[in-house]
C-alpha cells in the first residue's frame, strides 16, 4: 500500500519539494495538500511585479489545477489545518480529519503587526499574499497610502503603489533604508531613486498611533513628533514571524521556528518541516534560495535517501524597476576587515567590497549590479582574491585593467550645473567657449567671465578645460582636500551649492569620494560647508567635529577641559562674578583672565562639564564658544560712556554685535574688536573685523591678524550709523561663511578673493541685505546655547562612561 | 570568553565612541556604522590622547590631540606613525553590545 503524505501549506517551499519528490518517485506517496489560501502554489516573490502592473496573477501561478490533477495530488485549498495529533498520526482540517504516515509542515510565516493603537482598524494590512496585493492595487490614482517599514517588502509595496499613481509615504525607524542589507551610501542612492518616483521617505521616524476616520477605517498615521500622514490604506511591512502555532500545539520542539535537523526532520521522526516556519541550527529564513535547498533535502529524506541541508550566504535584490541594488554576505561587525569603495557619480553607481584577509566576505552595490553574481560566488566559495585585490572592484571583465578617473566627478556634471557663482556661468557655457576656441583659463575668463571675479571656481574651470580638451590641456595640480577626493575645497564648496548637495552621503556619492565617510581632514570641512549653505536642510553632525566643538569645551593637554562663559563685550556683573567664583571653587578649577576679555575656568573633568554648565546657566551665562570655529569674542573699550576721548558707545556696539553673531559657525574662528576712538585701546585693528569709532561714524576694517601672522586690518567701508555698522559686519561675516575654505581665517580668504571683490559685492545694498537675511536664517537654527542643551540629563549621560567593569558585582 | 552586556547600541552615537572603565584601564567602544562596533584602548600611544574623543571614519579613528590615525581592526597606527593600541573582542547581539570580560581583565564568572 502506498504511504500517505500530508503537506500543510502550498507555498513556495513545499511546492518546490513536491516537484522534486514526484519527479524522483511518482506514486511513492498518496499526497494531500492543505492550504489556508484558497489557491495553489504561486510565486510569492512576483507579487510585487503584479502590484506594479508589470505582470498579471495568471503569469505567476507555479502550479495550476491541471498540474495537481496530473500528479494525483488531492488539494484541500481554502482549508486551514487546525490540529495535529502526532500520537494517532491524524491531521484535522476545518472540513475534517485525515490520517498520515508522513507529515510535512510548510506553513511559512506570519507578518508582524506592530500593536500600535489603531492597528485593528479597517485598511491596515500586511504585505504577504494575493489579497493584500489586490487591496493595494485597488487604490490607484488620487488615493494615499502609508507604508511602515523601509525594508525590502515595504519598499516594493511603496514602489508598486506609486507606479499605479497612488501617493505614498514610507515611514522607517532607522537612519537609512534597508539597513540590514545596505550601508548608508547605498541607502542614500536608493532613497534618491525612490524620491524620484514621487515617494516620500521619512527615516528615523517613530510611529505613535493609527488614527480612525470615525467609522472604523484608517484615516492617518501619527508620528511621535505629532506629524500626521493622511492615508486611505496603511501597509505594515516590519518583519515576519515563523508560523509555528500548529507545531507547538502538536508538542514539537519549537524555538523561534519549528526546530529541524539537517534532514529537515522535526523532533518527531514522522513529521518534517521546511520553509520560513523552521529553525535550523539557530537560524530562521526569509528568502527563497535556502528554502529551495531545503526542498531538495526534504524530498530525499522522504524517499529514504541521505541528504543534508547546509546554510549558505544569501544575496538580496530589490524588485523595483530603476532601483538596482545588490547586497551579499557580511558588511558589518568584526575584526580584521578592509573596505574597497568605488563610486561613479555620473552613473549613480556605488560599490563596496569587504575583505577579511585574502577573502571577500561581503559586497554592497547600487546602480550597477551586473557583477553581483560573480562577487556572490567569490564570497560563497571563500576564494582567495589576493592576486586581483587592486582591480577586484571593477569586476571580472576588468581584471588587469582600468583605474578610477580623477576627473569623473566634474565630467559627470550636467551642462546646467553652475560653476561660477559670482557671474552665474554654467558648465555648458564654458564647454561652448572652449569648443569655440578658448584654449586656456585666460581665454575662458575673457569669454564667459567664469572665475573672473573671486576666482574660487578656478579649479573647476580648469577641470572642465581638461575634460573637454583631453590631453591638450594640462590641469595645474590643485591641492585636493585630502586622500579621499581629488577635488579642492573650493571645488567642493561650489558643487555643494550648485548641485544642491544637502547631506554627507550626497557629497560622498555625487562627488565620487573614495572612502566610506571621509576622514578627519575632509569630514569636518564638508560638515561645515553643508550647514553653512543649507542651514534648514542639513543637520549638524557632532561626530564630524573635533573634540572641542563636540564637547563644547577646550580639551587641555592633560585631558581635562576649560570652561569659559560669555561676557558680552567684556562686561560682567557682581552676580556673574560670584557665580563664576562659586563654580570655580565647587569644581576645583583654576581661574585665568584671558586675552579675550573674559574669565577661563581651567582643569574641569569631563564628567563635571554638564554640571558646571548647568550652574553657570542658572546665573544667566551661556557658552563663550572659546573652542569653536565661530564667533569668539568682541573686545571693546569703555568708549563714550566713560572715556573722555570716546566718540561713540563702543561698548554698546560691541555688545550688540556679539549678541547678533554668537553661536554662528564660521570657516575658522572670528574675533571682533570695537574701539571708541583712534587711540584704539581695544586693539581693533588686528581683528577679523575691527571697528574704530570716529566723530563722523564708524570705520570698519576687516582681515586683520594677530597670531603667527600679524597684520593690520584693511578698510572695508566708513558708515555713519550703528545700524549700518552692524549690517556691514553681519554681511561680511556671512560672505566669509559662504565662500571661504574651511580653516582659512578671514585675512587669508580676503587675500585669495581680493578686498576689491569683497567691497564690490557688499556695496550692492540688495546683496548686502540678502546676506544678512541668510545669516539670520542660519542663526534661527544655530543661535542656541550648547551648554543648556548638553546639561539636560539625557544628553549629560553621554559624558559619563558607558559602563564600569572595575566594580565587582555583589556575590 | 565571557561576554558582558555593556549597553545598547544607541547609547553610542553613530561614528562616535563611549568609554568603559575596566580593570585594564579605560576602553573605548567605537560605533563605526549602524551595526558595527569596535573596542580598543582609549589611550593614544603617542601622548595618551583620549581616542574616544577622536573623529571616527571608516573603521579608523583619528586621535584628537595630534591626528595619529589607528585602524580599529588591528590597532595599528597608519601612515608614517608607529605604534599600536590594544583591541578587545566586542560584538553585537541584536541591539546589545557585548564586551569580552576576560580580555579586559575581569575574572570569568564562576
Ligand atoms: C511580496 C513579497 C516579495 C518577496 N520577495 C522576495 C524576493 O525577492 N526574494 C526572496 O528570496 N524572497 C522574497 N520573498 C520571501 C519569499 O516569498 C518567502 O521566503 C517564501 O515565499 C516562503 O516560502 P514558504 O513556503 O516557507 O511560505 P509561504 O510561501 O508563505 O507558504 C506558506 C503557505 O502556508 C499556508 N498556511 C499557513 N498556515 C496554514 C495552516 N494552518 N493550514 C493550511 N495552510 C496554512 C499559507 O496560507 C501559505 O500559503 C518575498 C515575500 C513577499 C511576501
Ligand atoms: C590650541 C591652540 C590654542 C589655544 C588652546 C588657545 C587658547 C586661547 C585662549 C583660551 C584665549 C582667550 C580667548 C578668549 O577669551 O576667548 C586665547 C586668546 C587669543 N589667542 Fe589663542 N589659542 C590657541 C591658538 C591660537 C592661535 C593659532 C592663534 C593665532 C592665529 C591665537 C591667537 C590668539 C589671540 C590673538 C588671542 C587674544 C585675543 C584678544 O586679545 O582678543 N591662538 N587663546
Ligand atoms: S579707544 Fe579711545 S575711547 Fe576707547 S578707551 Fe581708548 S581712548 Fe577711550
Ligand atoms: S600662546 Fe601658545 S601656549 Fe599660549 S595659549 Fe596660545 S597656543 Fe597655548
Ligand atoms: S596623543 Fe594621540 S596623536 Fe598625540
Amino acid at each position: 500500500m502506498t504511504k500517505k503524505l500530508i503537506v500543510i501549506g502550498a507555498g513556495m517551499a513545499s511546492g518546490r519539494m513536491l516537484e522534486h519528490l514526484i519527479d524522483a518517485a511518482p506514486g511513492a506517496y498518496e499526497i494531500t495538500l492543505f492550504n489556508a489560501e484558497p489557491r495553489g502554489n504561486y510565486n510569492r516573490l512576483m507579487l510585487s511585479p503584479v502590484l506594479s502592473g508589470e505582470k498579471t496573477y495568471e503569469e505567476i501561478v507555479t502550479h495550476d489545477a491541471a498540474w495537481y490533477e496530473e500528479r494525483g495530488v488531492t488539494c484541500r485549498f481554502g482549508e486551514k489545518v487546525v490540529a495535529i495529533d502526532t500520537e494517532k498520526k491524524v491531521v484535522t482540517g476545518e472540513n475534517g480529519a485525515l490520517p498520515y504516515d508522513k507529515l510535512v509542515i510548510a506553513t511559512g510565516s506570519n507578518p508582524f503587526i506592530i500593536p500600535l493603537p489603531g492597528h485593528d482598524l479597517e485598511g491596515v494590512i500586511p504585505y504577504r499574499d494575493l489579497e493584500d496585493t489586490e487591496a493595494m492595487m485597488a487604490l490607484g490614482a488620487g488615493k494615499r497610502a502609508v507604508v511602515i517599514g523601509g525594508g525590502l517588502l515595504g519598499l516594493e509595496a511603496a514602489a508598486g503603489m506609486a507606479a499605479r499613481g497612488t501617493e505614498v509615504d514610507v515611514v522607517h525607524i532607522m537612519g537609512h533604508l534597508m539597513e540590514r542589507q545596505l550601508d548608508e551610501a547605498a541607502g542614500y542612492l536608493l532613497r534618491k531613486s525612490l524620491v524620484d518616483k514621487g515617494i516620500r521617505i521619512h527615516c528615523k521616524a517613530n510611529s505613535k498611533q493609527i488614527l480612525s476616520d470615525g467609522n472604523g477605517h484608517v484615516r492617518a498615521l501619527q508620528l511621535d513628533d505629532g506629524t500626521e500622514l493622511p492615508c486611505d490604506l496603511l501597509v505594515m511591512a516590519v518583519g515576519i514571524r515563523p508560523s509555528t502555532a500548529l507545531g507547538k500545539e502538536a508538542g514539537l520542539e519549537v524555538n523561534r521556528g519549528i526546530v529541524v535537523d539537517d534532514h529537515m526532520v522535526t523532533s518527531n521522526p514522522d513529521v518534517l518541516a521546511l520553509g520560513e516556519c523552521v529553525e535550523h541550527a539557530g537560524a530562521i529564513f526569509g528568502l527563497v534560495a535556502p528554502l529551495y535547498d531545503q526542498a531538495k533535502v526534504l524530498a530525499k529524506t522522504l524517499l529514504g535517501e541521505e541528504a543534508r541541508f547546509v546554510q549558505k550566504e544569501v544575496a538580496t535584490k530589490l524588485k523595483v524597476t530603476g532601483c538596482d541594488l545588490f547586497s551579499a554576505g557580511d558588511f558589518a561587525e568584526g575584526e580584521g576587515r578592509e573596505d574597497i569603495v568605488f563610486r561613479d557619480p555620473a552613473r549613480g553607481v556605488y560599490k563596496r567590497l569587504i575583505l577579511e584577509g585574502n577573502r571577500l566576505i561581503g559586497a554592497v552595490m547600487y546602480g550597477d549590479t551586473a557583477d553581483g553574481a560573480w562577487f556572490h560566488g567569490l564570497i560563497k566559495d571563500a576564494s582567495d582574491v589576493e592576486e586581483m585585490r587592486e582591480t577586484l572592484i571593477f569586476g571580472p571583465a576588468y581584471q588587469g585593467g582600468a583605474a578610477a578617473d580623477p576627473m569623473a566627478a566634474v565630467a559627470a556634471l550636467p551642462r546646467d550645473a553652475e560653476i561660477c557663482g559670482c557671474n552665474g556661468v554654467c558648465k555648458g557655457q564654458i564647454e561652448d567657449a572652449i569648443n569655440a576656441g578658448a584654449g586656456d583659463l585666460g581665454a575662458v575668463r575673457a569669454k564667459t567671465k567664469a572665475s573672473a571675479s573671486c576666482g574660487t571656481c578656478t579649479g573647476l574651470v580648469e577641470q572642465i578645460l581638461g575634460a573637454t580638451l583631453g590631453d591638450d590641456f594640462v590641469i595645474p595640480a590643485a591641492q585636493s582636500i585630502c586622500g579621499c577626493t581629488d577635488l579642492s575645497h573650493e571645488d567642493v564648496r561650489q558643487l555643494i551649492k550648485s548641485q544642491e548637495l544637502k547631506s554627507q552621503e550626497a557629497v560622498w556619492q555625487e562627488l565620487g569620494w573614495t572612502t566610506r565617510n571621509g576622514c578627519h581632514v575632509c569630514r569636518p570641512a564638508v560638515n561645515f560647508y553643508l550647514l553653512a549653505d543649507w542651514p534648514l536642510d542639513y543637520v549638524d553632525d557632532p561626530q564630524s567635529r573635533f573634540v572641542n566643538e563636540r564637547n563644547h569645551a577646550n580639551i587641555q593637554k592633560d585631558g581635562t577641559y576649560s570652561v569659559m562663559p560669555r561676557m558680552w563685550g567684556g562686561m560682567t556683573t557682581p552676580q556673574e562674578l560670584m557665580a563664576i567664583a562659586q563654580a570655580a571653587e565647587k569644581y576645583g578649577a583654576t581661574v585665568k583672565v584671558t586675552g579675550g576679555q573674559r574669565i577661563d575656568l581651567l582643569g574641569v573633568k569631563k564628567e563635571d562639564l554638564p554640571a558646571i554648565w548647568h550652574d553657570l546657566n542658572q546665573a544667566g551665562m551661556v557658552s563663550g564658544h572659546a573652542y569653536t570655529k565661530g564667533l569668539r569674542t568682541v573686545k571693546t573699550c569703555v568708549g563714550s560712556e566713560w572715556c573722555r576721548f570716546g566718540t561713540q558707545d563702543s561698548t554698546g556696539l560691541g555688545i550688540a554685535l556679539e549678541r547678533r553673531l554668537w553661536g554662528s559657525w564660521t570657516p575658522h574662528k572670528v574675533k571682533l574688536g570695537v574701539s571708541g576712538c583712534p587711540r584704539n585701546c581695544a586693539e581693533a585693528t588686528c581683528k577679523d573685523v575691527g571697528i574704530v569709532c570716529v566723530d563722523s561714524g564708524f570705520q570698519i576694517g576687516v582681515a586683520g591678524a594677530a597670531g603667527m601672522d600679524v597684520k593690520e586690518t584693511e578698510r572695508l567701508v566708513d558708515v555713519r550709523t550703528e545700524e549700518e555698522a552692524i549690517e556691514w559686519t553681519v554681511a561680511f561675516v556671512q560672505l566669509y561663511r559662504e565662500h571661504a575654505k574651511y580653516l582659512d581665517r578671514p585675512y587669508k580668504w580676503v587675500a585669495k578673493v581680493g578686498l576689491d571683490w569683497v567691497k564690490e559685492t557688499l556695496a550692492d545694498a540688495a546683496e548686502r541685505q540678502a546676506l544678512v537675511e541668510r545669516f539670520d536664517i542660519s542663526q534661527s537654527v544655530y543661535q542656541k546655547d550648547p551648554w543648556a542643551e548638553r546639561a539636560k540629563p539625557e544628553v549629560a549621560r553621554r559624558f559619563h562612561p558607558l559602563a564600569d567593569l572595575t566594580l565587582e558585582a555583589a556575590e | 570568553m565571557s561576554w558582558i552586556d555593556i549597553g545598547h547600541i544607541d547609547d553610542i552615537p553613530l561614528r562616535g565612541a563611549r568609554l568603559v572603565k575596566t580593570p585594564v584601564g579605560c576602553v573605548a567602544i567605537f560605533r563605526t556604522a549602524e551595526a558595527e562596533v569596535f573596542a580598543a584602548s582609549n589611550a593614544c600611544p603617542h601622548k595618551a590622547g583620549p581616542l574616544s574623543e577622536g573623529i571616527v571614519h571608516g573603521q579608523k579613528v583619528t586621535c584628537p590631540l595630534h591626528n595619529w590615525v589607528f585602524d580599529l581592526n588591528t590597532g595599528e597606527a597608519q601612515g608614517a606613525d608607529e605604534g599600536r593600541i590594544a583591541t578587545f573582542p566586542v560584538r553585537l547581539e541584536g541591539e546589545r553590545i557585548l564586551l569580552d570580560g576576560v580580555a579586559v581583565g575581569k575574572r570569568s564568572a564562576a
